[in-house]
């Protein structure tokens, strides 16, 4: 039985220092003149970072950019090593996302927040939901929207989630138009009308169900909701501000919309 | 820890010059060896150019390029067109435009790109002076010539809206299939960028 157990012990700790898996490229550094260390987002290790031989090679370097989609082998001695990382390119991102510069912001943005993400612990629905993004990089007309869902997708993971199912003063589902900037939940016409100037604005194509097309208002609304509860509950007790690459994307968009009216 | 082989000058020196690039501490031990083989005739003209390096190195007002005038040789030169300005992130950028010989413009060398992970903002490039330049009427077209990454094309979309209200042409180098490549062994990025920048014939 002890033997048993040992073997399974020990094919148990093989398993934690190799493994493959799919993942998003959030950053890279060189490492020395040929190698670099990538980060990527992966499915099933969440943020996990590796050394790449050959890694600012000409042949990798395509590959090394933020926002591609790769496979990954990564493998190490011990399991709280840096470890080593094969990557082979899925599908490439940021070539389609360059030359736009509103996507190629937002794409930026995207893998500037997932930092916030702490290291080895996976959030594959968060994961889902930033490759679905990815794909509509080359679609401005609906980027945006996903943005402000992938977004409130971040702040669910982090455990900031917002409430937008139901009225936080009356309980009822109806008519909500407000988000209360303390306690992150949604208020109806009627509950948040005296308090209207310090409440923050919901578009109705985030409350669940509805199914309406989403305007550039709607949009802008979006961004400063999430923006508020990324400074407030996210960067504001690290003692930092949101990024600045966020604030280019918001007024790319911005200005796409003025540009479009 | 290694054991020192020689006097502490000597095992500064090669800790210094294993510090270049393409030299690790096997290699740097043998240039050091050979330096001090060769102390007449290589090690001591080399210190002499590297302090009069270290004395009169300096960037150029104009273009940000390294030199030891300012403005510098390239700037200087009455036989460029100063009516096109090629923006580039580093000396080594230019360097290799220079070497390329293909074209006879001036530079403007950013020293860097946009990093939000590193904390990279416009006021720590040389742009300012781009628009300096970009605004004296003096120049008819900036060709930015950044590199074909994330943060390159993301300092190019940047540095073109900042230049929009000056009135010069701002134009872009075009990415895609180098010369010699074969589609077969080209990265799906690369053919998806030369697909989309494709030119009638």
């Amino acid at each position: 039985m002890d033997r048993i157990a040992e073997t399974w012990v020990g094919a148990r700790l093989r398993s934690i220092m190799q493994w493959t898996d799919e993942g998003i490229v959030i950053a890279v550094r060189a490492h020395g003149e040929t190698a670099a260390v990538a980060e990527l987002f992966s499915r099933s290790h969440g943020r996990h970072l590796g050394l790449v031989h050959g890694g600012r090679s000409r042949r990798l370097r395509p590959v090394l950019q933020i926002g591609n989609h790769v496979d990954a082998t990564w493998k190490a001695r011990l399991a709280d090593q840096l470890g080593h990382m094969q990557i082979e390119l899925r599908r490439g991102f940021a070539a389609t996302a360059m030359s736009d510069p509103g996507s190629l912001a937002a794409l930026s943005s995207l893998c500037t927040l997932l930092h916030l993400m702490p290291e080895r612990d996976p959030h594959p629905n968060l994961y889902e939901i930033t490759l679905f993004v990815l794909g509509f990089l080359d679609d401005d007309s609906v980027w945006p929207a996903l943005m402000v869902r992938w977004e409130l997708a971040l702040l669910d993971e982090m455990g900031f989630g917002l409430d937008l199912t139901a009225c936080a003063a009356t309980g009822i589902n109806d008519d909500l138009i407000y988000v209360s900037p303390k306690s992150g939940r949604a208020v109806s016409a009627s509950a948040g009308e005296p308090y209207r100037d310090k409440l923050l604005a919901l578009p109705a194509f985030l409350i669940k169900g509805r199914k309406v097309p989403v305007t550039s208002e709607d949009v802008r609304a979006g961004l400063a909701l999430t923006g508020h509860f990324l400074q407030t509950r996210v960067f504001a007790p690290r003692d930092a501000k949101v990024p600045d690459v966020r604030h280019r994307m918001v007024e790319l968009i911005e200005r796409r919309a003025q540009a479009e009216a | 820890m290694s054991k020192a082989i020689a006097g502490p000058e000597i095992e500064r020196m090669i800790q210094l010059l294993s510090r270049l690039p393409g030299l690790g501490p096997r290699s740097a031990r043998k240039a050091a060896l050979s330096l001090l083989k060769r102390r007449e005739d290589l090690l001591m003209p080399l210190a002499d150019a590297l302090s009069a390096a270290v004395d009169r190195i300096t960037h150029c007002s104009e273009c940000g390029n390294v030199d030891t005038v300012s403005p510098c040789s390239l700037c200087r030169d009455g036989r460029r067109d100063r009516s096109v300005v090629v923006v580039v992130e580093e000396v080594g950028d230019l360097w290799a435009l220079e070497r390329a010989a293909a074209i006879n413009g001036v530079y403007h060398v950013l020293g860097g790109h946009l990093s939000p992970l590193d904390g990279v903002g416009p006021d720590n490039l040389n742009i300012p002076r781009l628009l300096e330049r970009a605004s004296s009427g003096e120049v008819k077209e900036v060709i930015l010539a950044l590199n074909a990454t994330v943060e390159g094309q993301s300092t190019m979309h940047y540095i073109k809206e900042r230049l929009a209200p000056t009135n010069v042409a701002v134009s872009e180098i075009q990415k895609g299939v180098p010369i010699g490549g074969e589609l077969d062994y080209l990265d799906d990025g690369t053919l998806a960028a030369a697909i989309k920048s494709r030119r009638r014939i």
